[in-house]
């Protein structure tokens, strides 16, 4: 029970209060880039979401008993972006061989996901918290799904910044990032909840 | 030739600013500059990083296969950056733990990688090293402008000193995660303004080279990053 409670900490937090986007400023490029219409930010959302749980299912093992046992630490970050770019290789490939449909939904965001930084952030992340290998994996889904939610709200609210006569200085990337800025507040205000919730 | 170097040097500080008109490494442009000494240190670690990619890619660009280029790029860069997080975490502890995982995240950003592809992939190990340098310069002079506005107004002080005259006034929030999207998107549209007319097009130099170049389509060219990037990938 115990565990199963922080468990559900560590998932609601890290898609509430400390959401990868909105408060700790990892993932700014797609988040800003293909936030424009809600299929596109569903894919991506999702697309990010699975290989965070697959760069942390392989992360984990690689630095605990590879990197560690080895003396090999300093490597973390070599070793974290070459497995995390191959894997999203493979994943392509193995995507358009056995499932050409889901290929063409999502495979289109896996390689310009290889070095989104918050897929490297969140596998860092894990380590530097000493988290689990279960902790881990429920938080990396955690961020996942923040980050899908940050996508879906935002893609809302871009469809109706497009609909507005916009000041010339402002239209495109600043206007983007103040409306970001209201929604990042709103998040704001999600802080301490988690521990409300289970005081 | 030498007023070609210079204007190398010096595009990257101003006309193509990797912040506020190229617009690339919008991540640590955002997460470290809640106050001036991170910011301060964020640059001047990613400047260091750049200058050592750049030359190093530039001496490397007749050997490095251009199919696999884009890896070679990265396996250089992440061991640049760990070579400049050793070094923090040795000499500037403090500043280590400010900055946390950003200082490894610097792998990432996309102006590193972007002017490899762009710039020393293409050019001679001098103009790669002016380039790594002016670019570098300009990313830390937009994080340092960035982190003063929030600091001195979000937190009433500048670089860790407090400013007493600004202490009633101070706007808390904008040293939280949405001042900075705030004051980044209130910059950018300050540069537009700024530099209205004399800004290159954003099409003229698109960020092809950049992993996320087909995502981000607000700050690429869309037409052919994507394309380029696919290619790549396979």
């Amino acid at each position: 029970m115990e565990m199963f409670k922080s468990l559900i900490i560590i998932l609601l937090s890290s898609v509430l209060v400390n959401n990868y986007v909105l408060a700790r400023f990892l993932g700014i490029c797609p988040f800003l880039g293909v936030s424009k219409k809600l299929d596109q930010a569903t894919g991506m959302g999702i697309a990010v979401t699975a290989v965070m749980l697959l760069a942390t299912a392989v992360t984990w093992p690689i630095q605990y008993y590879l990197l560690d046992k080895t003396g090999l630490g300093y490597l973390q970050t070599i070793v974290f972006i070459l497995v995390i770019a191959a894997l999203v290789q493979m994943v392509e490939l193995l995507l358009k061989k056995f499932s050409p449909s889901l290929h063409k939904g999502l495979g289109v965001y896996l390689p310009l996901i290889t070095t989104n930084c918050a897929v490297l952030g969140v596998a860092i992340n894990n380590i530097t918290d000493g988290y689990t290998f279960l902790e881990s994996m429920v938080s990396s889904l955690g961020v996942g799904l923040g980050f899908l939610l940050a996508m879906v709200l935002f893609s809302g609210l871009r469809s109706r910044i497009d609909e507005t006569n916009i000041p010339r200085p402002f239209r495109g990337l600043a206007v983007t990032l103040i409306a970001a800025s209201f929604i990042s507040l709103a998040f704001m205000g999600f802080a301490g909840i988690v521990d409300a919730l289970f005081a | 030739m030498k007023n070609n170097n210079l204007s190398i040097l010096l595009k990257g500080i101003i006309k193509e600013n990797p912040v506020f008109v190229l617009i690339l490494g919008t991540c640590p442009s955002l997460a470290t500059t809640n106050n001036v000494a991170g910011a301060l240190g964020m640059g001047l670690a990613a400047l260091v990083v750049l200058i050592c990619s750049n030359v190093l890619i530039s001496l490397l660009r007749k050997i490095i296969p251009d199919s696999v280029r884009i890896p070679c790029y990265i396996v250089i860069i992440a061991g640049f950056v760990t070579i400049v997080e050793m070094i923090v975490h040795a000499y500037f502890p403090a500043l280590y733990d400010m900055l946390g995982v950003y200082l490894a995240l610097i792998t990432v950003n996309c102006i590193i990688l972007g002017r490899a592809e762009m710039f020393a992939g293409k050019n001679s190990v001098g103009k790669s090293a002016l380039d790594g340098i002016g670019m570098g310069l300009g990313f830390t002079v937009a994080l340092v402008l960035m982190a003063t506005i929030r600091e001195v107004l979000g937190n009433a002080s500048f670089a860790g000193n407090p400013i007493a005259l600004l202490e009633p006034y101070k706007i808390e929030f904008l040293v939280k995660a949405p001042g900075g999207m705030l004051v980044y998107g209130l910059l950018i549209a300050l540069v537009y303004v700024i530099t209205r007319g004399k800004a290159p097009l954003k099409k003229s130099f698109s960020c092809a080279g950049c992993p996320n170049a087909g995502s981000c389509q607000t700050a690429c060219t869309s037409a052919q990053a994507p394309e380029s990037e696919k290619g790549d990938a396979q």
